[in-house]
């Protein structure tokens, strides 16, 4: 019998080689539907309406006017008189229409009055905010006071990371279309197989079997695309009023507004060192904002090096920007980016180079040690860190000053529930059915590797079928728990179907099944390759019936997955003191990620995840005013992303091989994208000599620093 | 007219005075005009919110002398799209990117930022890369029994089920991950390649400028404009 282990990846043809994702044709041809393309036939389009206030409470809602504009079929109410709104953006009502443009209208139409109620969205600092707070964590461990006492050394410093948003390039939203009873879905979502639980818990249909879930390909969702949404509920019940399918997304202030912020958070750090760079005691104060109900959580700080003896203390800054959704490695930048930056303060105070310092300190990262250690020594290789490294602050003359930074980071990854069937047909085709989705990150190329390199058949042999709800349950795609997941099941489906096919083989090979193996589109006797039928021999030999494998992540300890990342990042940065405009001239990542299924569709991920960070450590932000509690920046003029040309050289590094790939599978989304930030300011301090204390590093930021004692210019 | 010895002349200055002196205006004047800048923009906004507050009544078509006038309600138009008329009834306040998705089901090119900064939407028009959001269909419709604008958009680079060469340099170099700014970054690069033969990697990041992805997809898209503009001109770098 075939055994579900991961083979060798010496052995393997196509698991750990770099293949192109499977989808990609579809995409770059510009045919395959999102969510946002489908156009049902006789669809009408949705469209909702926003509060206009950070904090009010709904007084009434008149929709006469709208309900008599033309082309207009159905309105809904989304947050009823006498409830309160909570930030500008939050919904309020939503209309359908023949046409996008009567829907716009009719929405304006919509007469709301509200009573207007304070509001916070500044998250600049605690002492501020009043009642606005809520201390969410205060923990010692040891003996800080003695600790940071009996230190040599002591560097203190503030630091952190504004609040960005997700700005998925497809819109949060869908089209809904009934059939009887039956809803239809098609939801731009990271939960195919958890959507039809929650829109049968809204009451909008009598079981969640009646609910069906499509997501082919989605545009992007970064963790903010796990729910139904009150949009997706109020589109459902619109398309029932109206009988009709309707299409509703949000447009792209809506998008920047209401649908999902990463929090923010400061820490003024105080942390001790020996002379000779020995970490001895850590305490911080932090806090953040993670909208109105101090959604986000509290950090475990310091970040992967765990300094025995801390105490920390975080609070939470209730505010009206948003709602706070999970962010790619949701709080990682940013505990990252404080941690990262203090001990970089503290290299720079002890005269150290600050990769010496990581080193000196490497066993306190725990079990990930010997990785950190060779991921630092590897990415200094890649970025000549040993001859380019200068002490703070470029002493060279003109306004360009060049540094450089490090930073290490660390994710679980594991694997979320999976389930999978694998069918092998007479005709010999082959095809996986898993609820899961493609967010772009690859898993179907990979569910559609593992499932050929099980059966020994070429990629192409092999049909995927993920984004459906009708298909075997799966996980939501978050927290890099996805590759996990759909592995294991894949491979325990693959598996199942082809042990049973070998079984129905085997007496025509005068063979026990056992010794059967199948590899190069055969079934032969291991050892003997003569002894061999090809698959589609092997496969006719079914008669009528096919064959299904399941196959189930399993709980708890999977021997095929595991968790625990660690990676290691350097940034070379030009700083140009004249306007204050940082430039990355190099990024070099090392990523571990056990066991890589598709090595191109892998560095894809940490590329991304590197301009990702490039991006929210130079430009993004999501900029509120005070008075009148509206975000300045709702569109893509001014909420800055980083462009082709905006950034030099990015250099990717798997650790891959012996003490790797027997870890089996881990998830990569999130890891790569947590240390750019700590990296590019570590750079930008020893370019000018001195800290900018928060990303993103705009000019305005720059400037004030270096106008602080230290700079270099 | 000679030039006049002046003691005030910055020329006249040392090259080291100077350069600091040229520093600090810089650095004031950036800083001015961030702020400026941060004001300006609240108070547009402040603005907008009034003004869509007072839009309460569609206003009436002005009618100019005896010039037929269009809209606001709907008219029948014809485009040419993929080398094919088209005909249909829709505002004349319709983007030319509505239009296609919506009217046509042509949804290759994407509704992102709709107001003309992220290139999602982008297709040829008349040879030149085109923001289809900020084109209005009527704009490029067939007008006084001339054709109108030559419209090709990404459905119209290969038959269904084929690949163009830039599409493919895409896929082979992983240029995508969500996929969703892909159509507009293929057909920036295909315009360009159709009228640059010989660009430098640096002439093809400032084509490529006007196109934004999330995912961060730029290494792979540097590689696949490489290899297009190869692939374009028959393997001749």
């Amino acid at each position: 019998m075939a055994d579900y282990h991961w083979p060798p990846t010496d052995k393997c043809s196509l698991i750990g080689r770099r293949i192109s994702r499977l989808d990609g044709p579809w995409k770059s041809a510009g045919r395959i539907k999102y969510s946002y393309d489908v156009n049902r036939p006789n669809m009408l389009h949705g469209k909702m309406v926003f509060s206009p206030y950070a904090h009010a409470k709904v007084v009434s809602i008149d929709t006469s006017v709208a309900e008599k504009m033309p082309g207009v079929k159905a309105v809904e109410i989304m947050t009823e008189p006498g409830k309160e709104v909570f930030w500008v953006g939050h919904e309020v009502a939503a209309v359908a229409a023949e046409t996008e443009e009567q829907a716009r209208d009719a929405a304006r139409r919509i007469q709301v009055r509200y009573e207007k109620l304070p509001h916070l969205v500044s998250d600049v600092a605690p002492s501020k905010a009043g009642e606005h707070t809520k201390q969410l964590a205060e923990q010692t461990d040891g003996n800080p006071d003695q600790a940071l006492q009996q230190a040599e050394v002591i560097s203190e410093g503030e630091y952190g990371a504004s609040v960005i948003t997700h700005c998925c390039l497809e819109a949060h939203g869908q089209v809904a279309e009934w059939d009887g009873d039956d809803l239809t879905l098609y939801a731009s979502t990271q939960n195919v197989s958890g959507i039809p639980g929650e829109i049968a818990k809204a009451n909008i249909v009598s079981s969640a079997d009646k609910v069906r879930v499509l997501t082919p390909v989605m545009g992007g969702g970064f963790g903010s695309k796990f729910g139904a949404d009150s949009w997706g509920l109020a589109c459902a019940r619109l398309a029932k009023k109206a009988g009709r399918p309707i299409k509703m997304m949000l447009e792209r202030d809506q998008e920047l507004m209401a649908a999902g912020e990463r929090p923010s958070m400061y820490a003024k750090v105080k942390v001790g060192a020996k002379k000779d760079g020995t970490l001895v005691g850590w305490q911080s104060e932090s806090w953040g904002t993670g909208g109105p109900d101090a959604q986000g959580g509290a950090p475990n700080l310091p970040y992967v090096v765990r300094i025995p003896d801390r105490r920390v203390k975080h609070t939470a800054v209730l505010t009206n920007i948003g709602p706070a959704r999970a962010w790619r490695a949701p709080n990682h930048p940013q505990m990252c980016v404080i941690t990262m930056s203090a001990l970089d303060d503290l290299a720079a105070k002890l005269g150290m180079d600050p990769v010496d310092l990581l080193q000196k300190n490497i066993q306190m990262t725990g079990q990930l040690a010997k990785t950190y250690s060779a991921e630092l020594e590897k990415a200094s290789q890649l970025m000549d860190w040993k001859s380019k490294w200068h002490p703070r602050g470029d002493k060279t003359s003109g306004p360009i000053k060049k540094g450089l930074g490090v930073s290490m980071h660390t994710w679980g990854g594991a694997g979320h529930p999976s389930n999978c069937n694998c069918v092998i047909q007479p005709d010999g085709s082959v095809s996986v059915s898993l609820g899961s989705q493609d967010l772009g990150t690859g898993t179907r190329t990979v569910i559609g590797i593992i499932t050929a390199e099980t059966m020994g058949l070429p990629l192409e042999a092999v049909k995927v079928n993920i984004g459906d709800s009708k298909y075997p349950a799966d996980g939501a795609s978050g927290g890099s728990t996805t590759v996990g997941g759909v592995s294991s099941s894949t491979r325990r489906a693959a598996t199942a179907a082809l042990n049973q096919l070998l079984e129905k083989v085997a007496p025509s090979l005068d063979a026990k099944p056992d010794d059967l193996e199948a590899v190069d589109g055969e079934i032969r006797v291991k050892g003997n390759p003569s002894k061999a039928i090809f698959w589609k021999q092997a496969c006719a030999k079914l008669g009528t019936t096919p064959i299904t494998g399941t196959g189930q992540r399993q709980r708890g300890n999977d021997d095929l997955l595991s968790s625990g990342v660690g990676g290691a990042q350097m940034a070379e940065v030009s700083v140009d003191t004249e306007t204050g405009i940082v430039h990355v001239d190099k990024l070099v990542a090392v990523q571990d990620c056990g066991l890589i299924i598709d090595l191109k569709t892998a560095e894809s991920q940490v590329y991304g995840a590197c301009i990702m960070g490039i991006t929210y450590s130079l430009f993004e932000e999501k900029i509120m005013d005070e008075q009148t509690g509206r975000c300045l920046n709702a569109d893509l003029e001014f909420y800055k992303l980083a462009g082709i040309g905006d950034f030099g050289d990015i250099v990717v590094h798997m650790m891959t091989g012996p003490g790797y790939d027997e870890r089996g599978v881990i998830g990569l989304g999130e890891p790569p994208v947590i240390s750019p930030g700590a990296a590019i300011s570590n750079a930008v301090a020893n370019a000018i000599g001195v800290r900018v204390p928060t990303l993103p590093l705009t000019p305005d930021k720059v400037f004030a620093a270096l106008e602080t004692k230290g700079a270099v210019a | 007219m000679a030039k006049k010895e002046d003691p005030k002349d910055p020329e006249s200055k040392s090259k080291e005075e100077l350069d600091k002196k040229r520093a600090l205006r810089r650095r004031e004047f950036v800083k001015l005009v961030g702020g400026t800048g941060v004001a300006a923009t609240a108070q547009v906004l402040a603005g907008h919110q009034l003004a869509s507050a007072a839009t309460t009544t569609v206003p009436e078509p002005e009618v100019v002398g005896s010039a037929k006038v269009i809209g606001p309600g709907p008219a029948t138009m014809t485009l040419r799209v993929n080398g094919e008329a088209k005909k249909l009834t829709i505002e004349p306040r319709v983007t030319l990117l509505d239009a296609l998705r919506n009217h046509l089901d042509l949804t290759g090119a994407k509704k992102v930022c709709d107001r003309g900064t992220c290139g999602a939407c982008t297709i040829i028009v008349n040879g030149k890369p085109t923001y289809a959001c900020g084109v209005l269909a009527i704009e490029v419709a067939d007008r006084g029994g001339k054709p109108g604008a030559d419209i090709r958009t990404i459905e119209g680079l290969a038959p269904e089920g084929q690949l163009h060469a830039v599409s493919a340099s895409f896929v082979e170099n992983d240029a995508q991950q969500c996929g969703f700014c892909t159509p507009g970054f293929v057909m920036s690069c295909k315009a360009y390649l159709d009228s640059h033969h010989n660009p430098t990697l640096e002439e093809m990041k400032q084509a490529l400028g006007g196109n934004l992805c999330r995912c961060g997809t730029y290494v792979g898209v540097r590689n696949a404009v490489v290899q297009a503009a190869m692939s374009m001109k028959g393997g001749h770098a």
